[in-house]
């Protein structure tokens, strides 16, 4: 059963690194989260996301936050990719693997999967 | 949308915009009806207001001028017999109860019931994103009650925020394991 004591111990784990963290935060994982992306299927793109970040060991660099409606509808599920000193990045039509692909070839490779983008769509 | 627990999440994040910093979301079951109810203490609405969310051409959107999310769930509850009821109390109204309460009543029994789908992911869903907010989230059907106070594990965690990833996972799994108690 899971119980308070482990999240107690995650605090104890964590001290120190939260205040790494709070220096960096040089790439933002942005999740479109209105009504259509919902709709469209971001719930699972934004859950991938925020477990292969975290399973590959990105944590401290990688924030994945939501945000509303983009304003492509039509091409939701939208994730934005915000890395400091590069040009915003959008994927559309995302999905899960999708999402765990972005992760390990863009986040950890640091290449952007062009088939993705908004512009190729 | 496909699953009841996503119009959950959706309409969630209308409470997360009114400025709430406490929303409480139940669920209840028999075995004919789910009730679920969206309570926070956001800026509220008023009269004008709570009469046109039903509209899809109203929203608070600033890409473009319709608004689905009430409107889609209202139709979820009214095809199958049920609807959905919203109660709001503007800031200016009353400074300290102010809020919206938002029910809606689905008969589980009918042909076009959405299912409730993966409630889990909804919850860790919104926590995740607007982890500063106190939620409360309670579900009772027969032989059943999952619970999950966001206060509670903050007492524990300190200054650890609730969107951190290992928290997020443990949150995930201690639903599971309620659910399948």
């Amino acid at each position: 059963m899971k119980s308070l004591a482990e999240l107690a111990a995650i605090r104890e784990k964590m001290k120190d690194k939260v205040i790494l963290r709070e220096g960096s935060g040089e790439t933002r994982v942005v999740v479109g989260m209105a009504t259509c992306g919902i709709a469209a299927g971001a719930r699972p793109v934004l859950n991938a996301f925020v477990e292969e970040v975290s399973k590959q060991g990105l944590s401290e660099k990688v924030t994945v936050a939501q945000t509303g409606c983009i304003g492509v509808c039509r091409f939701e599920p939208v994730v934005e990719i915000f890395e400091a000193g590069k040009e915003k990045v959008t994927y559309v039509k995302m999905t899960a693997d999708k999402a765990r692909e972005v992760v390990e070839k863009h986040l950890k490779g640091g290449n952007v999967i062009t088939e993705y983008l908004i512009t190729n769509v | 949308m496909t699953e009841l627990s996503l119009n959950i999440l959706d309409i969630s994040q209308n409470s997360v915009k009114a400025g709430a910093d406490t929303i409480n979301i139940t669920l209840t079951e028999t075995e004919e009806t789910l009730e679920f109810v969206i309570k926070d203490n956001g800026c509220g609405m008023d009269e004008e207001t709570v009469n046109s969310v039903t509209n899809p051409f109203y929203t608070t959107r600033t890409t473009r001028n319709v608004g689905l999310g009430v409107p889609l769930l209202k139709l979820a509850a009214e095809q199958t017999g049920g609807d959905i009821e919203i109660n709001s109390v503007t800031k200016e109204q009353d400074p300290l109860i102010h809020g919206t309460e938002l029910k809606a009543l689905f008969y589980k029994n009918h042909i076009d019931f959405t299912p409730l789908g993966d409630i889990i992911s909804s919850v860790v869903t919104m926590i995740q994103g607007a982890p500063d907010i106190r939620w409360s989230f309670v579900h009772t059907a027969p032989g059943k009650e999952v619970t999950l106070f966001t206060d509670e594990l903050k007492a524990v965690l300190g200054d650890i925020p609730l969107d951190n990833a290992e928290v997020i996972t443990w949150i995930k799994e201690y639903l599971k394991e309620s659910y399948s108690n």
